[in-house]
């Protein structure tokens, strides 16, 4: 058996003749949060839309839970949020979490149990198309959280989230990978990457680091997430 | 294929619903038009006998183009919003969610229906001589033909108002060649044929038989199986349109 959540192994993925993942490998470890880093238009979307399994990819192999990826085993396994909202705009925060949880068959209890997660008690009965920018995002992390997922793919999560939102999320994704859930974060501001106990770093469809942040400081030199990915990109980059 | 589960079915048939009941307007619209064109029809031939040779025929047509229309642009919204691609990495069989689609606005149809039935046989004076129970359930079955078709269709709309003008593409022709304007045999041999493939003349024959006869014949069954197999095939075909994986 491995400990591990996800393997992925030189996948490729050609999006319109482009090639947005130039053959990229890596593990993640099981109950680690693990921050992917990058500027945007980098590949992260893609690369998270593999490990779920809803992107045609073009080559390499990717183990999530010790199936390949798109497995419908894992579909109930696997918590996914993307970065637009993909969430009803025309019913309530509650219906909406509410219809999700049937489809996963999750417990009734789930609904309210996530929709206090992502702190929307008090938005709980609202029209979602009427809430704000971070209010949406928060619901649409919500959905993801239903049931027990044993990995959490999270585009983006915290993106328009005011600092203390932000820190209350990301409290929350820590306690869950202190539960043994496995969650995978994407974001293009470098300060969470502190918050994270590994780190995939993106550029152009390139892989540059697949480390800790201690790792990454030492290797570069930096103290400065920001600065030591910079300098990796100096070195790369004939 | 995941197996479709019954609970996840209704499930979306509730979700749909609960969509539409905060939508006060499109629901009334849904559930009024097809007896407002009715009405505005009695009035045009402005004769009773004359309206009840058309309404049955259009008690068809009326309700199948309005939910062709709506769902198309209803499933493409799912589309368009990503709630398709999460419904997609979700436990969820295709045909859970068609199903779905079907059955929710299947009971609108019922609604729907029933309006615009009883409206005309009292209001509006339509005398039919068989089964107004046969002919309310017919009805039905044309506006789920109409959900089945939209369902399909919105496969090929990339945006809402490509999925608009489906309607002029899918549904009126099989307007014009149901035999509402002139008898199916009456047409060009060529038209003849291609009425002969569209599954909304099997509905208006099915409807216009109900009018002037009680007897429910090896030909009515034929004509409602037509109907209920297309819509169907457009079901199954419309879950084949569906793609977990995309570029």
């Amino acid at each position: 058996m491995t400990n591990s959540a996800a393997v992925v192994n030189d996948l490729r993925v050609n999006r319109g003749g482009r090639d947005v993942l130039k053959g990229i490998t890596f593990k993640i470890e099981s109950g680690t949060v693990t921050g992917l880093l990058g500027p945007s238009g980098c590949g992260k979307t893609t690369l998270m839309r593999a490990l779920v399994g809803v992107q045609i990819v073009e080559g390499g192999e990717i183990t999530v839970l010790g199936k390949p990826a798109g497995h419908k085993e894992l579909r109930s396994r696997i918590g996914y949020a993307t970065q637009n909202p993909a969430i009803y705009p025309d019913i309530t925060v509650t219906e909406a979490l509410t219809y999700f949880a049937s489809v996963l068959r999750a417990p009734a209890s789930d609904v309210s149990r996530v929709i206090d997660e992502v702190d929307l008690t008090s938005h709980a009965d609202a029209i979602i198309g009427q809430l704000s920018g971070g209010q949406l995002s928060r619901a649409n992390l919500a959905v993801a959280l239903l049931g027990k997922p044993e990995l959490l793919i999270l585009d983006e999560p915290t993106v328009g989230l005011d600092p203390v939102l932000r820190d209350e999320l990301w409290k929350l994704f820590t306690e869950l990978s202190q539960r043994g859930v496995t969650l995978l974060v994407s974001s293009h501001v470098m300060d969470e990457a502190t918050r994270c106990e590994h780190l995939l770093l993106l550029r152009e469809g390139d892989l540059l680091a697949s480390e800790s942040p201690d790792e990454l400081r030492d290797r570069t030199g930096e103290t400065d997430l920001e600065r030591a990915f910079l300098r990796l990109i100096k070195d790369t980059v004939p | 294929m995941t197996v479709m589960n019954p609970a996840i079915t209704l499930a979306t048939t509730r979700r749909i619903l609960t969509q539409l009941r905060h939508d006060h307007r499109t629901l009334a619209l849904m559930i009024i038009m097809p007896s407002l064109l009715l009405t505005l029809l009695r009035y045009v031939f402005n004769d009773e006998q004359t309206f009840s040779r058309a309404a049955p025929a259009l008690l068809a047509v009326f309700p199948f183009a309005i939910m062709f229309i709506v769902t198309s642009v209803t499933t493409l919204r799912e589309r368009t919003t990503a709630t398709l691609e999460r419904l997609m990495t979700l436990p969820l069989a295709k045909l859970d969610l068609l199903f779905g689609y079907a059955i929710a606005f299947g009971l609108i149809a019922i609604a729907q229906v029933a309006v615009a039935t009883t409206i005309s046989l009292t209001w509006l004076g339509l005398s039919i001589t068989g089964s107004v129970w046969l002919l309310g359930a017919i009805a039905v079955l044309d506006a789920l033909l109409g959900t089945a078709l939209g369902l399909f269709a919105s496969a090929f709309a990339r945006t809402e108002f490509q999925a608009v003008q489906f309607m002029p593409a899918f549904v009126m022709p099989q307007v014009l060649l149901c035999g509402l304007f002139a008898p199916r045999d009456s047409m060009a041999t060529v038209l003849d044929w291609i009425s002969d493939v569209m599954p909304l003349s099997y509905a208006v024959d099915a409807l216009t038989q109900v009018t002037h006869s009680t007897e429910v014949d090896g030909t009515l069954v034929k004509n409602l199986l037509i109907v209920a197999g297309c819509a169907l095939a457009a079901l199954v075909l419309g879950a084949a349109t569906l793609r977990r994986r995309t570029p």
